[in-house]
């Protein structure tokens, strides 16, 4: 990172040779020029600079710890027992532990975001040129190009060179961060927590990086609400023409073999498809290539013989991948150094050998490191070994299925080892019989882990057993999603930071994340709906966009076809890929920046007071899996933005609560008379697990509720949660008392029931302040 | 019949501590009668699953009207329960009713004092699982009771893993002997 210890500010220089003004330097770089916002208070943080700001919020939303293992074994002085209060040789409790595995986690998701943002940056400026500027929508008139990167490193990264200082910052932080979990560091659980919140903005900055230099560089649509719809699910291939699979989140490899197929005039004899999200960045770069859906469709795709060379790039890539081809006679190329799979490096090779090698199947796969090559690998590879290769499948045939299903002992160990308990025992028993219904059900809930058949005693085949029975349904998944649009319009955040901030839109939901859901993909698309037609802004990402798209409404419409793409009330956003989760956060930021004025630049403190208290958002990540979405999550905490998680999530091993029921843990500054005022549980929790669909709903309605609504806004979010709970619970909710301040923030419909609950409770009328955490905010400026 | 004292969930391996099984409802019963402020939290499953003769959520309004202890439905099952005209429970998210009776100083729903004894049913696995061990760790002052179909080794008590019939057995058997005391 560019140190500041060395500073030189110079207003104006003449010289005989040179005229200079307004130039700062900092050990000889210059960090800005012509830039009148003044450097805000926070430049590059390091780990403790922010720690007031998170221990306001941990004391507000305390760490609930749901222990996965009794003990600690991360050093030799252990095994260590931490029951029932015990500390271990290191001298660590078992809240601390907990706190550090949640801060390992953080690191890891954050690592792996800025590990991939500089491999793409490294490719992009080998290939573009350090000086390529920086464009996220300009012609659609955006200015703050880099939200999160100018409200944490207070620089506005101009070109791709730029961003390669930001990541040297984030490289030290995380080192910094993984070094404090080491044996005989950090002890403090709080303070663990803070560093876990570190670690998440860090990350937040990582893909803001790594998306806007893709953005800039590759053509992608920039903020474009109209962003094309492509085809998803594995209905949409064309199985007669040679495929080729891409599974990641590392879009160069994809994109040169895009690259290469036009060039040689292969395109349209090609198919090109991809899983997770370096196929929505391949949809980006071209809408004619084609998603099969999220990462859980790796081994059902596989196994059914159609793609005929595999490219893997980076992150949430199944590690038995090649085994996997292997069974179908499917090459594989590992192009990032960080996912080799045990193949020889070939990158030096000439590419006709390599061909020639994958081709004959003298070699099972091969290491490329070069994109371009890979390009130029794997399209020659498909189009020559699909004649020989056939589509030859290993899922079984209607028969086979029931044959191998006779052989099923029903012992129930593939049930026990399925993440979602789901009756695989049944369905292989009545699929014995002859009926395949019941497996074929259980395609839709399968997260396709493959743990069942791991478990089976007998070698049954069960997940490929569940996928031959649904070969029906395969054929009929053939949905549009749109395109990943990338930022957030400065004009569009103009147009809702009022009803944003004042409540009369109720709420920005953001569906992220991965796919492991309790019941299916189709609950997020439920949720989708439910919101984005009560005008919520719903916003989607990486798995769950896909899962969004991959329904139909009785008129055979997806989502994405239904509801419009730009952030406005009712409207479904696709931003992207996994490291498009940063223009989430940057639509938050910049309401703060453009709409209500506050300044950007290295002011995180005061901009994360200001969504915390005013912008209704909330996240859910409804089959999170992975250390990334720990880290997504944890950036969003340090805004002061709430996430919800799937059943799943408890896995976390860590809930960030509120107590409701604590009414001065609700206390907040009025920046406008400096006296504290209760605001009631608004937003009740930092992280939450909800148990189902319908709590999850019920809970981001009341999520949405802020401190500083109106009381119109106030009385629109009021009218979202009741309805929500009166809906999906059959009850009115119990704790209105505590959400409405005022006799106007009252639903007008429901107003005589209401009052009567809130006489019974004893409800008296409350202030509404202008809200913050921050006592030197007191008296300095009029709200917004 | 299945009827192991191991976790459900294969890789769930149990910790330092463990749950004594459940083989007897006696023993439920007890410690439901040895409690002074006994808690029943009941997930969405208990409503969803079909026994031979109800649903879970049949026998906790049964138990609860036995013993008078209070009920917390999680989730969107509190629906349940007004339809089946048992008015009494409170409804909450499981983590927040987790995380007040984690609070020694937690006076309870009605004010009245904190509770003693936790009973849960109707959560997927994992979820109860997590939040068992939550418990086991941080709440000594609680006993735990898992009176799902699954074994859960971070409660103080669990059933073995049981068969659907045995499960609903040992649920009448809990509601008969209360009826008996």
């Amino acid at each position: 990172m560019p140190k500041k210890d060395i500073h030189l500010k110079l207003e104006e220089l003449k010289s005989g040779l040179t005229e200079v003004k307004g130039l700062e330097l900092s050990i000889g770089k210059i960090i800005e020029e012509g830039w009148a916002e003044p450097m805000g208070p926070t430049p590059y943080p390091s780990v403790t600079t922010l720690r007031e700001w998170d221990m306001k919020l941990l004391s507000k939303y305390k760490p609930m710890y749901l222990p996965y293992c009794d003990s600690c074994c991360l050093c030799t002085m252990g095994k260590c027992d931490l029951t029932h209060g015990k500390r271990g040789a290191c001298g660590l409790d078992m809240a601390a532990q907990q706190s550090r595995i949640v801060l390992l986690a953080c690191c890891i998701g954050a690592a792996t975001h800025t590990g991939h943002a500089r491999h793409l940056i490294e490719h992009l400026i080998q290939k573009y040129g350090s000086t390529l500027p920086i464009d996220v929508g300009k012609s659609v008139g955006i200015e703050v190009e880099a939200p999160v990167t100018r409200l944490v490193c207070g620089i506005r990264p101009r070109t791709l060179g730029d961003l390669e200082d930001v990541l040297c910052y984030l490289e030290t932080q995380i080192t910094q961060l993984l070094a404090a979990t080491h044996t005989g560091q950090e002890g403090n659980e709080l303070d663990f927590e803070s560093k876990a919140f570190h670690a998440g903005m860090i990350d937040q900055v990582g893909m803001e990086v790594a998306d806007i230099a893709q953005l800039s560089a590759l053509g992608y649509p920039k903020a474009d609400p109209e962003a094309p719809l492509a085809e998803i699910g594995l209905g949409t291939v064309d199985v007669s023409k040679p495929v080729i699979l891409v599974i990641g989140h590392n879009v160069p490899p994809a994109a040169e073999i895009m690259d290469y197929l036009d060039k040689k005039g292969l395109y349209d004899k090609v198919e090109i498809t991809g899983i997770c999200c370096t196929a929505h960045d391949l949809i980006r770069y071209n809408p004619k290539a084609k998603i099969i859906g999220p990462i859980s469709w790796q081994l059902r795709y596989i196994r059914s013989g159609v793609p005929d060379v595999i490219v893997v790039d980076e992150q949430c890539i199944r590690a038995d991948v090649l085994a996997e081809a292997q069974k179908v006679k499917t090459p594989v190329i590992a192009s990032s150094e960080k996912n080799c799979l045990g193949l020889k490096n070939r990158t030096l090779d000439p590419a006709t050998e390599i061909v020639a090698d994958l081709v004959s199947g003298s070699t099972k796969g091969a290491v490329i490191l070069d994109p371009e090559k890979v390009g130029e690998v794997a399209a020659r590879v498909a189009v020559e070994l699909a004649p020989k290769r056939a589509k030859f499948k290993v899922l079984p045939s209607i028969a086979e299925i029931v044959k191998e299903a006779k052989r099923c002992t029903q012992c129930s160990d593939c049930r026990r080892a399925c993440p979602n308990d789901l009756q695989i025992p049944e369905a292989v028993s009545k699929a014995a019989t002859g009926n395949t219904n019941k497996l074929a059900d259980l395609y839709e809930v399968c997260i396709g882990c493959d743990r069942c058949e791991s478990a089976c005693k007998n070698h049954i085949r069960v997940h490929s057993l569940i996928t031959g029975a649904a070969e029906k349904k395969i054929k009929e998944e053939k949905y549009k999603i749109r395109v990943g649009r990338g930022a957030i319009q400065d004009i569009e955040i103009r147009n809702v930071g009022a009803p944003i901030v004042l409540g009369e839109i109720p709420g920005v939901i953001a569906l992220v994340g991965c796919a492991n859901y309790p019941n299916g993909g189709a609950e997020v698309a439920e949720m989708a709906a439910e919101f984005t037609r009560r005008r919520y802004i719903v916003v989607s990402s990486g798995c769950s966009a896909m899962s969004i798209a991959m329904q139909k409404n009785e008129e055979g419409k997806s989502p994405y076809e239904l509801y419009p793409g730009a952030f406005e009330a009712g409207g479904l956003v696709n931003v992207g890929s996994c490291v498009s989760n940063a223009h989430i956060a940057g639509a938050a930021i910049k309401i703060a920046n453009i709409f209500a004025k506050r300044p950007l630049r290295a002011n995180y403190e005061e901009i994360a007071d200001y969504i915390h208290n005013r912008v209704g958002a909330v996240g859910l990540a409804w089959g999170a899996i992975t250390q990334k979405a720990a880290a997504i999550a944890s950036g969003f905490w340090r805004l002061g933005v709430p996430v919800v998680v799937g059943p799943h999530g408890s896995k976390y091993r860590r809930m960030l609560l509120g107590r409701s029921d604590i009414k001065d843990d609700w206390n907040v500054y009025d920046a406008r008379t400096g006296g504290l005022v209760n605001v009631g549980p608004t937003p009740e929790h930092l992280f939450c697990v909800a148990e189902t669909k319908q709590e999850a709903m019920v809970m981001m309605a009341k999520l949405c509720l802020r401190p500083n609504d109106t009381s119109k806004g106030r009385m629109i979010k009021l009218t979202n949660y009741i309805d929500m709970q009166k809906k999906f619970y059959g009850v009115m909710p119990d704790d209105l008392h505590q959400l409405v301040r005022r006799e106007t923030d009252i639903p007008i419909t429901m107003k005589e029931e209401i009052v009567k609950i809130l006489e019974n409770k004893g409800w008296k009328e409350s202030t509404i302040p202008d809200p913050t955490l921050l006592p030197r905010m007191i008296g300095t400026r009029k709200s917004r | 019949m299945i009827a192991r004292a191991e976790p459900w969930q294969t890789a769930e391996v149990s910790g330092l501590t463990r749950a004594l099984p459940v083989i007897k409802p006696e023993v439920v019963v007890a410690a439901i009668k040895k409690s002074k402020r006994p808690i029943l939290i009941v997930g969405h499953e208990a409503a969803s699953v079909d026994l031979e003769q109800g649903k879970p959520i049949d026998y906790i309004i049964q138990i609860a009207e036995l013993t008078g202890a209070q009920i917390v439905a999680t989730a969107h099952v509190i629906g349940e329960f007004t339809q089946r005209g048992f008015n009494r429970a409170s409804w909450m998210p499981i983590m927040d009713i987790s995380n007040r009776l984690r609070d020694p100083n937690w006076q309870g729903l009605d004010g009245q004092g904190r509770y003693d004894l936790v009973l849960l049913i109707g959560f997927q696995y994992y979820l109860e699982w997590v939040t068992l061990s939550g418990f086991k760790h941080f709440a000594p002052h609680l006993k735990t009771i898992s009176l799902g179909r699954y074994h859960q080794p971070h409660a103080n008590w669990s059933f073995p893993n049981v068969t659907p019939v045995d499960w609903e057995r040992q649920l009448k058997s809990i509601v008969k002997q209360l009826k008996e005391k």
